[in-house]
């Protein structure tokens, strides 16, 4: 049976609370569910000590959980929108990605921050926000954007057993999205892209929900003679450069896809290590599709008008393949 | 004398401990000029609090845990790190306690119980009561020691923190260590708690926890309180805001400077910024490692002649902790790509 996104992505968080007793989760009225009800039922079932709820405080939470990983435990915080994240900022930048560093590999911070990002239906200019390309210029951080309920589900128990600290960044508009569950003895290892759709003529990069957009969008392409391979980056941090090779060199062109505006975004840095890295490889300059460079408004029309849409990434790739 | 007072041998303990630390920060502070361009960045010294730092880990157990600040150097003294290693840190040697990854401001010593430091002021504190939270669930009535200073109290992440270790009745203690300046701000002019005349500790009220004010510079008088503090947190009653009142007898640090200009340590900022020369020579007279010393010969816990002994095997044991750091290799290149990610 079809279940959705906050359905599988709970199932893994229950999964993995009964396969490892370390596993806690915290978070602003996680023991109700949280804001959209992934960890329901959670503390019915693992109990109270091990889904805590705070109180609105995420320096505090944030470092709590770091200092908890410090000594044995493996938190999963929840924050509740990624634009709030600016408040844990100094944990996450200058705490938990540097501890192993700065110790000398002493120390280690196997946490799990679950965030959700993007825009859908209003939420207006603080709480839509695509922010992960803060964190992809952070060392000591993973940052990890999933495309599906099935990716979201073996990349989180991944994600929970690395042993470093994890941006795990689910987007809200796929929170609905439902897929039958498959169960896979094998985890996808975190760093590895998939190829999401073969193709030949240009190659969509994309993550999180503009896979799905892509997807939709190779689909129109092929209608009109164009064959799309679609890139599921699937972690944004360490990036998977070797499969982004392997079909830019296929291709020789290149579109990056994402919902956050291009300035300074996780499009740049692929554009550039291309430029670097594959400009012999190159029929036409990488393409990137993206927000344009306002916040995003709060009435829903134009927040539908702004936000990247299969036909944005179709006109990019019909400009690159004349 | 309360219960709580150590005994003949623990009090010597205190006193070589503290002498420990002073004399160990000499060796640092002495590095500028003896072996100019040894230390670079940033170093920052106790001076002045090692009666807090040593009353307060007096009561230190295995499987306690101690965070602290920039201002870190005497801590893993007192748990049991080697002096070698952490002078090595210092110098960003490769015998370092981290491996030169870390130096002054970052020593960790994680075998020793030190969880490390944080060089962003108060970021440290929501650590500690992480660590407490983990301690309250291993159910072994282990404790989290949490240090830091006067102005990390302005932090958000105190205000955060404190509220949540009450709610949860976390085993920490917090050990406000007020040096009364915050670099060169004295705690009056931005503290309005100092402002109006009130003690520190007064802001443990807002979170319902105990607060208590301890005369920082007597080794006793901050084990007797902090060691009520841990008691309460072991047995499960929660956190203790101690506010240890101590006087930094060094400048905030050595002086920042582009490379190439030599490092070296300022006057204290009461005498550069506040020209009150008259409240530095009188903390200097009140010292709290001489008096101690003083206390126990006149109290006949220790002899002029045990005392000079203890003083001439620091002294030794310091000198070997520099010889032993100027002659560690600079760390490989490779050692600055790991240690990124498991």
């Amino acid at each position: 049976m079809a279940q959705t996104f906050i359905e599988i992505l709970r199932r893994a968080l229950d999964e993995e609370m009964a396969r490892d007793a370390a596993v806690y989760l915290l978070g602003e009225d996680v023991a109700e569910g949280g804001a959209f009800g992934v960890t329901k039922g959670l503390a019915a079932k693992h109990g109270a000590t091990r889904v805590k709820n705070t109180p609105i405080s995420e320096a505090a939470i944030t470092g709590m959980a770091t200092g908890a990983a410090l000594c044995g435990l493996k938190p999963i915080l929840e924050i509740m929108f990624i634009d709030f994240a600016t408040l844990a900022l100094d944990c996450l930048v200058n705490q938990a990605a540097k501890y192993r560093y700065m110790s000398g590999g002493q120390l280690a911070v196997p946490m799990v921050v679950r965030t959700q990002s993007g825009a859908a239906g209003g939420a207006a200019a603080q709480h839509s926000q695509s922010l992960e390309s803060w964190f992809i210029h952070v060392p000591g951080l993973v940052v990890v954007a999933p495309s599906s309920p099935m990716e979201a589900y073996g990349l989180l128990k991944s994600a929970i057993r690395l042993g470093d600290p994890v941006l795990f960044i689910e987007h809200k508009r796929l929170y609905a999205m439902k897929e039958d569950f498959v169960d896979s003895a094998e985890l996808p290892t975190i760093g590895k892209a998939r190829v999401a759709r073969e193709g030949s003529d240009v190659t969509i990069i994309a993550y999180s929900a503009m896979v799905r957009t892509a997807l939709e969008a190779a689909e129109t392409l092929a209608g009109r003679g164009i064959s799309a391979e679609v890139i599921d980056l699937r972690t944004l941090l360490p990036l998977d450069m070797a499969t982004i090779s392997a079909s830019v060199s296929k291709t020789h062109r290149a579109i990056v896809a994402h919902e956050a505006v291009m300035s300074g975004g996780v499009g740049a840095e692929i554009a550039a290590r291309i430029a670097d890295e594959l400009f012999d490889e190159l029929d036409a300059p990488v393409k990137r599709v993206g927000c344009p460079f306002v916040p995003i408004p709060f009435a829903p029309e134009l927040e539908k008008a702004l936000l990247p849409n299969a036909l944005s990434i179709v006109q990019a790739a019909q400009e690159l393949v004349r | 004398m309360s219960v709580n007072t150590p005994n003949a041998e623990r009090q010597i303990w205190i006193y070589t401990q503290m002498l420990r630390i002073r004399t160990f920060e000499e060796r640092v502070k002495r590095t500028f000029t003896d072996h100019p361009g040894v230390i670079r960045g940033h170093t920052h010294l106790a001076d002045g609090a090692e009666a807090s730092i040593v009353g307060s880990l007096s009561g230190f157990k295995k499987g306690d845990a101690a965070l602290a600040t920039y201002r870190c150097h005497g801590y893993p003294l007192v748990l049991g790190s080697d002096p070698k290693a952490a002078m090595a840190e210092i110098y960003g040697r490769v015998d370092g306690l981290c491996k030169g990854l870390g130096g002054s401001m970052h020593l960790t010593d994680v075998a020793h119980g030190f969880l490390g430091t944080s060089g962003i002021v108060g970021a440290g504190i929501p650590h500690a009561a992480g660590a407490a939270w983990a301690a309250q669930i291993r159910g072994k009535e282990e404790v989290v020691l949490c240090f830091f200073g006067d102005g990390a109290s302005k932090q958000g992440a105190f205000a955060e923190t404190l509220n949540i270790a009450s709610l949860w009745k976390l085993p920490c203690v917090f050990v406000m260590e007020n040096n009364g300046y915050n670099v060169v701000t004295t705690s009056a002019q931005e503290d309005a708690n100092a402002a109006a005349g009130e003690p520190l500790s007064i802001k443990a009220k807002a979170f319902a926890m105990p607060g208590v004010t301890v005369d920082g510079t007597d080794p006793l008088a901050v084990h007797a309180v902090v060691s009520e503090a841990v008691a309460r947190a072991r047995a499960g009653h929660g956190p203790t805001l101690v506010e240890s009142k101590v006087y930094r007898l060094s400048a905030h640090g050595n002086i920042i400077a582009p490379p190439g200009v030599p490092l070296h340590y300022p006057e204290h900022e009461a005498i550069t910024v506040f020209g009150n020369s008259a409240e530095y020579e009188a903390a200097l007279r009140g010292d709290p490692v001489p008096r101690f010393r003083g206390i126990l010969v006149q109290n006949g816990i220790l002899t002029p002649e045990h005392a000079a002994k203890i003083t001439s095997e620091v002294d030794a044991e310091m000198q070997a902790a520099v010889d032993f750091a100027l002659k560690s290799p600079f760390p490989t290149l490779e050692s600055a790509l790991q240690y990124n990610y498991a």
